[in-house]
């Protein structure tokens, strides 16, 4: 039955992953604006924003 | 090179018809200078897929941008109110750009950097219009940047509320608290499988760790995600009224308290899976609900019509910008072409013609001498005037009219026959609680405790609370798509519950910036109204405009030379080497009549021969006629108006004859209007416009501000209303009722199944199983229901009309 409870440990594991994930990216304002990003990425090949930068600025 | 039609050219920077053929930079035609050189920049630039990106997606910049507009930026005090952060190198900045509107003007915001090496970067948030700007204030100041983006066309909205206002975060707190829930939720559901299908028992320890595991998982969704339940009932308990949140936290209490109990005791599994459930779904339905319009702002108050700071004349010495809450009376300002008058004053110099659209809803400027009184909120259109300040910003008579509330939630009590509705409800349950507990008193005293919680966690009012969020969520989704934009859901119920409906008529009812043009004179051929349209359309004067419109598909090449435009007076040129003058009876030298109202005439000359007059009348919105009969009997009409009786007949035959008129008011009148009905126990919803009708709108129970477009500055209301979707007021009204409806039928639905859950709570046997099926199945049919019935009826109603 230990396999259980290491099965158990794994699972919650990966769950509370995904919920710092989910957290982490409402905090980073990813659900902020849905239209930006969808149109950002097609005049990729000149804008270069400088994205290590933006998000410490943001927060 | 663009051609619309065979005739017109258009402007490759904005699309606008062009009056001429002599701007060209190669071969692409411009309708002015100013768009010119914006082309011309992003050209030099090789910022050019600007245009690749969307048609004509430049802004129109006849209108220059006044040279010292943004002179104030340049005192350290005001500028400190706008930025974030602020280092040795670096600014940090973020600007409110309403022209934002496509993905040209993403495109060409995020390449700032690129029109000046001293912005470091710039990024937009698309759905709030706002830019975030780094730049090096050593080679760009704070004004320079600012008015590098008025100069391409998106000249930032400055507000004296912007300064120093910290932004609104609560949603996303809502949202942390439903990741949370939604995460214990489903683990503990994961947990309690094993148990309810009978698996657990082969093994009494590993039992043991799922249950602990439960009430791990549950505490978070007790302590943290349940806050704002218990926030609302404490509020609502400190001002002795019992809301719907209330029985819902003595049931999340009483559910955790009994469950923990269980589990510690060793006695069952407990039902933290229908109590993290609950408050997921709950706080789903919040969410939903309180989606709210980023972009649109209800709560603006004069500061944020007004302009930050006016250039204030000193006897000695040059001009200084003082910023508007430190003027005083006796302080001469200069007011630019274009620019607002901030307080009540008198003119002391230049000629003011002034456009109090805003105020009054008419576009057609008036004319004001040395000497007059000038009010607070009008534009002036002509050229620099100076007025003397007799009021103080705050005291001037419209600005105190809109600031008679200023506290809006405490003039509007909160009332929801949801809270009534679950006050009753909560009332029978407890009696049927205490008639389990006097039951099971006589006959087997050891199960009063747990009939009694297992009443009180069945009992619980959240299936009324989620349809009601549910339902109002969606509808409020719905009437956003339709043009209509509530402030909050209980906007829905107010406008459910109106008796007397108030029109203001200017600007509402009828369509200010379109005209009816009447013509009155010698018959005017094809070649002589082509010249009117043309000479008309170089001026931005509202008359123009609508000149300009009616003639306008006449567009054609034409030359116009010697422009020149008299505020105040008129537009005078040489097209087709023909003289040609449009304005006032004196600037062309005709004889006017006694009918003709000053302002809302225009006469028109070639070779200073006078050939007549346009006159204009309101035109009212379509679909007003049928209004009336769609509203249906139950409600009362009236109409208030700032102008003469002189169209009574026609507004009686539009809408009816009981519908009660009245005309001359003024913006004090409209308000004392709408209290005196609400003393008469009407429940009053206000549709207007102006800013004169600002303080009728938070006077009334429900204030609707119509506006053609969303992202013009409207006053305080509970809604904003597109002008173009007037016309579908009953819709929406019948919309808001059928949303009761639909709380209601869902909410009995509910107590079915409540019914059957006190049928085993009564008897002490509800256990975690029946619990576990009988709150998500109510619950994902209550939102089906909700849902489905919401968005049928939101299409019967609203697709036909379109």
């Amino acid at each position: 039955m230990s396999v259980i409870i290491l099965l158990l440990i794994a699972s919650l594991s990966v769950a509370l992953l995904f919920l710092g994930a989910f957290l982490w990216s409402v905090k980073n304002r990813q659900f902020d604006d849905d239209y930006s990003p969808s149109r950002r990425i097609l005049f990729d090949d000149e804008l270069s924003i400088d994205d290590d930068k933006m998000p410490e600025i943001l927060n | 090179m663009e051609k619309a039609t065979e005739n017109a050219l258009l402007c490759t920077h904005c699309g606008e018809p062009c009056i001429t053929d002599r701007i060209q930079v190669d071969d692409k035609p411009f309708c002015c200078e100013g768009c010119r050189m914006v082309w011309q920049l992003l050209d030099d630039k090789g910022l050019c897929t600007y245009y690749s990106l969307n048609q004509h997606p430049g802004l129109n910049r006849r209108l220059p941008v006044r040279k010292e507009k943004f002179a104030f930026l340049d005192d350290e005090k005001m500028a400190a109110g706008l930025i974030g952060f602020r280092n040795e190198e670096e600014t940090h900045l973020t600007l409110y750009l309403p022209a934002i509107h496509c993905s040209s003007c993403l495109y060409l915001l995020e390449h700032l950097r690129r029109l000046h090496p001293g912005i470091l970067s710039s990024r937009i948030d698309f759905t709030a219009k706002e830019i975030f700007l780094v730049f090096h204030h050593r080679q760009i100041t704070l004004r320079g940047v600012v008015e590098l983006l008025a100069s391409l066309g998106y000249e930032p909205y400055i507000s004296l509320h912007d300064l120093g206002r910290s932004r609104p975060n609560a949603n996303r707190d809502l949202i942390y608290r439903l990741g949370v829930a939604g995460f214990c939720f489903g683990n503990i559901m994961l947990l309690c499988f094993p148990e309810y299908l009978g698996l657990g028992s082969a093994d009494g320890a590993l039992r043991q760790v799922f249950r602990y595991l439960s009430l791990v998982f549950a505490v978070p969704v007790l302590l943290y995600s349940a806050q704002p339940f218990y926030i609302s009932a404490w509020n609502g308990l400190r001002r002795q009224f019992l809301n719907i949140d209330a029985p819902i936290v003595l049931a999340i209490l009483i559910t955790f308290a009994r469950s923990a109990w269980e589990v510690l005791g060793g006695a069952g599994s407990g039902y933290f899976d229908s109590m993290s459930g609950i408050v997921f779904f709950m706080l789903a339905g919040r969410v939903l609900q309180d989606k709210t319009y980023r972009e649109l702002s209800f709560d603006r108050d004069y500061t944020s019509y007004f302009p930050v700071a006016v250039t204030v004349l000193q006897s000695e010495g040059d001009p200084v910008v003082k910023a508007l809450p430190d003027l005083r009376c006796g302080d001469t300002l200069r007011i630019h072409s274009g620019e607002l008058i901030p307080a009540d004053g008198i003119l002391t110099r230049g000629r003011a013609f002034i456009d109090y659209s805003f105020v009054t809803g008419e576009s057609v400027p008036v004319t004001k001498t040395v000497g007059e009184i000038v009010y607070a909120g009008g534009r002036q259109t002509g050229a620099a005037i100076e007025v003397l300040v007799v009021k103080e910003v705050a005291q001037s008579y419209l600005t105190q009219l809109w600031n008679r509330q200023s506290d809006p939630a405490a003039a509007k009590p909160s009332f929801s026959f949801v809270n009534t509705l679950s006050r009753n409800f909560t009332l029978i349950v407890l009696l049927i609680a205490a008639c389990a507990a006097v039951y099971w008193r006589l006959h087997d005293p050891e199960k009063i405790w747990k009939a009694v919680t297992a009443v009180l966690i069945v009992a619980c009012p959240c299936a009324l609370l989620l349809t009601s969020t549910f339902t109002n969520g969606n509808i409020l989704r719905i009437l956003g798509r339709n043009g209509v934009y509530l402030r909050n859901a209980e906007t829905l119920e107010r406008i459910a519950t109106a008796t007397h409906i108030v029109f203001d008529k200017t600007g509402t009812l009828t369509d200010a910036s379109d005209p009816v043009l009447g013509y009155d004179g010698v018959p005017l051929t094809p070649d002589q109204q082509q010249a009117i349209g043309i000479l008309a359309s170089q001026s931005v004067h509202p008359l123009s405009r609508a000149l300009a419109r009616k003639f306008g598909s006449m567009l054609a090449d034409a030359h116009v030379h010697d422009y020149r435009e008299y505020p105040g007076k008129g537009v005078e040129a040489l097209v087709n080497d023909h003289h040609w003058a449009i304005g006032s009876a004196a600037f062309v030298g005709a004889q006017t009549a006694a009918h003709d109202l000053p302002g809302s005439t225009v006469f028109v000359a070639c070779d200073n021969r006078v050939l007549g007059s346009f006159s204009v009348s309101s035109h009212y919105r379509e679909g007003l006629t049928t209004l009336v009969r769609r509203l249906g009997p139950g409600l009362r009409l009236s109409i208030l108006s700032g102008d003469n009786p002189r169209e009574s007949a026609r507004l009686h035959q539009l809408l009816g004859k009981d519908t009660r008129l009245l005309f001359g008011q003024s913006p004090l009148d409209k308000c004392e209007y709408i209290s005196r009905l609400q003393q008469h126990g009407e429940r009053v919803m206000m549709i207007g416009d102006g800013l004169n009708d600002a303080g009728a709108l938070s006077q009334s129970d429900v204030g609707i501000a119509v506006t053609a477009d969303s992202n013009n500055f409207t006053p305080a209301s509970d809604a904003i209303l597109r002008a173009d979707r007037l016309h579908l007021l009953p819709e929406f009204i019948r919309l808001c009722r059928a949303g009761r409806s639909i709380i209601l039928g869902t909410f009995l639905l509910s107590i079915l199944y409540n019914v059957i859950g006190l049928s085993f709570a009564v008897h002490a046997s509800l256990s975690p199983l029946i619990a576990a099926i009988l709150m998500p199945a109510s619950t994902l049919s209550i939102l089906l229901i909700t849902y489905g019935s919401s968005n049928l009826l939101g299409k019967k109603l609203l697709s036909m009309r379109r």
